[in-house]
């Protein structure tokens, strides 16, 4: 299959064997020069060591989804080659370290052996053979080596003994594909005419909760939400603005409640486990209205579940983390750059509705690098508190709706309180005051309808709506099957609760709404299910995200057998 | 029933002692506020759940801020305030069981940073509002409704605790003295770092100890509080030492560590050596392609 216009490599190894910034480099240096890439990471919940693996897509197109087959695997290990080399398309290469057989019953794909090892020694660097496997890339993908060698002189400058060792590094491995053929040839790049950056989920997430003027922020160490609190303690900092660690995510849930009752703009990430454990808080952040954003980057779970694997199981949990009557507004980001547009929204709509604000991640977005159109930070709307500003004697929940907030050290001393309370804030147990308080909360969410949705072929009785990190998937699924001629409408919006009320309508319209989610309860199918709308879901619980191509397949036949039912 | 609010209709059994340890933080806010020249709404009252928590709801004459959070939360609550502003002072109020059992986790971490906050502990030795359960500070074989054949863990001491944690203030008194207890807090207040005032304050219900506290010759009951030596120094961490691990209740401030800086003092330190605030759009520029 030369010549088709993109490609997945994927790296496969032990920890330590430089696996993880591979599949990253080699994006990096594809984006350079203007091709479009998207990174997948996994890697084993210990530090050194244990099974790992990157991958990279690179095409000439933007992409949207980790890619479903690899078209060129480097496995560095036994191990590697045995777990990975069935997801190798037939036609695909294998490049594999010397201490690794190959299976000579496999003539489908081309297994070359190549001494990573021992020719990076040969450089002087014995580091260096990520770069023998980049030269031996480069040949396998048409892709004129000096792209590589130019990306490494800007990325080691002023290092020449390091520029000198890598770029023989890299004409060693070219040497090595002497006489073999490419599988891809992406064409010539087409820089975009904007700047971009080139960016993973967590970290858009970050400069997005920045741009939207975030003040506080406090977290436990979980993976893979970890980076948000590297990145915050790094860069929150100076006049006015505090990052911390916190010594569990108790601790930091009650702390930025604590925050957000005295007029900062706070937030905290974790992810499975440790927004379970912040569940008492967010039921005491919307019952005592205090403005807060929580980041759930998702894990498999439940409990200690899979760390380092992506699904899409806590949206429930997401939206009723607490006891008791609550319903908390819940932002899926299902792209690079929506991790950052989250940010920004879920602040803006924490300060607005007055209460905790859930943004649902996924490992697979947080670790995804891609190259994305720079957002414009100076563009972002921020919104401000509305802060009460009269004099004492203020009843601060004297309103059956949303009222300014007092903050401690202005007037208006009052008692935000967990218990049920009346106008003052204290606390009683009056019928007349629990009706009053409870549809005062519920009613704020009426201010969150502002959420933008898509859609695409709207008109159709079916349609297909993923949410969070599914979409990019379904979007290619969506693509494949509109090539195919197959006829569906799609939505997608990453506010999942409240839902565009706008969108809820046309949903409810629908004879049948499927839901492509990776969970075995189809979750978000539920939900739209409790609203009215006739979904059901297409699960997955693999840890790994959807392939584009398997999820087509799936919806035809899901669509088929509706017609079967028509028919009937 | 409060002043302010009628409607407010909890009220603590007669003669609770938390009615003495409200007085004594109602005298403290007021001189703390003539003092430093600061109104009322600089302060936060960050109440615990049981029946001490209820306080921050009783408060007469001008109010401070409160927040009436969940069990066992009340010290990470207040972090986030102080975090937050700095110049408010931040009080904490709980009881035994809010603050020494569920939510034990959060004394170190406070104490390890020296939170500039003051905690004032209403130790009643008992869950009152649960009705007459063991809690932490119950005597070993105290027979409770919880623990019918006598309880089986050892009391915590709580002033032994807290020195251990390095608590860089302690003061330890009784509810029946809020002049005493008010100049105790305040000491708290002032000093820079975390701040524990630790009060017995009988619950006349189900664990009274007044006649303990005070003690009754005529029936040979020697007190169990005892006032510090005229000369004691708060400051000497070994003379403090030999207090907390005599049992009772001594009266008066038992250690004061004002060597340490505070943790706001430490953020700010790192503000400077992170080098001031950052520019997010330079942040994003790190992102380039």
């Amino acid at each position: 299959m030369a010549g088709q216009s993109e490609f997945v490599v994927r790296f496969a190894g032990e920890g330590g064997q430089g696996v993880v910034t591979a599949a990253e480099f080699v994006a990096r240096a594809a984006t350079t020069v203007g091709y479009h890439a998207l990174t997948f990471a996994t890697f084993p919940s210990q530090i050194l060591g244990g099974p790992t693996w990157t991958q990279a897509r690179i095409s000439r197109e933007p992409v949207k989804s980790p890619g479903d087959y690899v078209d060129i695997l480097v496995a560095f290990n036994d191990y590697a080659y045995q777990e990975h080399r069935g997801d190798v398309r037939d036609g695909g290469v294998i490049l594999l370290d010397p201490t690794v057989e190959p299976d000579p019953a496999d003539t489908g794909r081309r297994a070359l052996i190549v001494p990573f090892d021992e020719l990076a020694k040969q450089t002087g660097e014995s580091r260096a053979a990520n770069m023998v496997v980049m030269g031996a890339l480069s040949k396998l993908i048409d892709m004129p080596l000096d792209y590589f060698k130019d990306f490494v002189s800007r990325r080691f400058a002023g290092r020449e003994k390091v520029v000198t060792a890598n770029h023989m590094a890299l004409d060693l491995g070219l040497a090595q594909m002497e006489g073999e053929a490419a599988i891809a040839d992406l064409g010539e790049p087409e820089k975009p005419d904007y700047v971009q950056s080139f960016i993973k989920g967590n970290e858009a997430l970050c400069i997005g909760a920045l741009a939207a003027g975030l003040d506080f922020y406090i977290g436990y160490p979980i993976s893979p939400a970890t980076p948000v609190l590297v990145y915050m303690e790094r860069n929150l900092v100076g006049d006015g603005k505090f990052a911390y660690q916190a010594s569990s995510e108790i601790e930091a849930i009650a702390a930025i409640l604590g925050a957000g009752f005295a007029g900062k703009k706070a937030m905290t990430a974790t992810s499975g486990p440790g927004f379970t454990l912040m569940g008492e808080g967010l039921g005491l952040g919307w019952m005592a209205e205090i403005p807060c954003v929580v980041i759930n980057v998702q894990r498999g779970g439940p409990a200690t579940g899979l760390p380092t694997k992506t699904e899409q199981s806590d949206l429930l949990a997401a939206m009723s983390p607490a006891h008791g009557d609550s319903s908390l507004p819940v932002i899926a980001p299902g792209s690079v750059a929506e991790c950052y547009e989250s940010a920004i929204w879920a602040l803006n709509w924490a300060e607005r509705y007055q209460g905790p604000v859930i943004v649902l991640s996924e490992h697979s977005l947080a670790e995804r690098a891609q190259n994305i159109r720079k957002p414009d930070v100076s563009a972002a709307k921020v919104e401000q508190r509305d802060v009460y500003a009269g004099s004492n004697g203020y009843l601060r929940y004297e309103a059956w709706e949303r009222s300014p907030m007092p903050v401690p050290g202005g007037p208006g001393a009052y008692v935000a309180n967990g218990s049920e309370h009346d106008p003052y804030g204290d606390t009683t147990h009056l019928p007349k005051y629990h009706i009053q308080m409870t549809e005062r909360r519920f009613s704020k969410l009426r201010l969150l309808d502002d959420g933008t949705y898509e859609s695409r072929n709207a008109d159709h009785p079916v349609a297909v709506v993923p949410w969070g990190g599914s979409k990019g998937s379904a979007e290619e699924a969506f693509d494949l099957l509109e090539a195919d001629g197959v006829g569906i409408g799609y939505y997608y919006t990453m506010f999942v609760n409240p839902l565009p009320s706008a969108m809820l309508e046309e949903l409810r319209s629908k004879d049948l709404v499927i839901v492509p989610e990776l969970n075995y309860q189809g979750q978000f199918a539920s939900v739209l299910r409790a609203q009215g709308v006739k979904a059901e879901a297409l699960t997955q619980y693999t840890g790994l995200p959807f392939r584009a191509s398997e999820l087509a397949e799936r919806i035809k036949e899901r669509l088929a057998a509706a017609k079967e039912m028509v028919r009937a | 029933m409060s002043a302010k609010n009628p409607e407010y209709d909890f009220k603590w059994c007669p003669g609770c002692g938390d009615f003495g340890v409200r007085r004594a933080l109602e005298l403290a806010m007021q001189d703390y506020m003539v003092k430093y020249e600061t109104p009322m709404s600089q302060n936060v009252v960050v109440a615990g759940i049981g029946c001490s928590g209820n306080l921050v709801h009783l408060l007469d004459g001008e109010q401070p801020f409160g927040f009436h959070g969940i069990h066992g939360r009340a010290l990470p609550i207040a972090l986030g305030v102080k975090g937050a502003n700095p110049d408010l002072n931040v009080v904490v109020v709980a009881g035994d069981g809010d603050f020494l059992s569920i939510g034990m986790e959060h004394i170190a971490p406070q104490a390890a940073r020296n939170l500039n906050i003051t905690a004032v502990i209403m130790d009643n030795g008992i869950y009152g509002l649960t009705k007459g359960q063991s809690s932490p500070t119950t005597e070993i074989e105290t027979v409770t409704s919880s623990t019918p054949y006598g309880k089986m863990e050892a009391a915590v001491h709580p002033l032994e605790l807290y020195y251990t944690l390095g608590v860089s203030f302690i003061a330890s008194g009784y509810s029946s003295k809020p002049r005493d207890l008010a100049s105790y807090i305040l000491d708290g207040m002032e000093h820079p770092g975390f701040s524990i005032v630790h009060v017995a304050s009988p619950c006349t219900t189900y664990n009274d100890t007044y006649e303990e506290l005070k003690g009754n010759p005529a029936k040979g009951i020697e007190p169990t509080a005892w006032a510090l030596p005229d000369d004691y120094d708060p400051s000497d961490r070994a003379e403090a030492m030999k207090i907390v691990h005599r049992r009772g209740v001594p009266l008066g401030v038992v250690y004061k560590d004002t060597s340490r800086p505070t943790f706001d003092a430490r953020m700010e330190t790192a503000g400077v050596a992170a080098g001031g605030s950052r520019d997010v759009a330079k942040l994003l520029g790190s992102f380039d392609l």
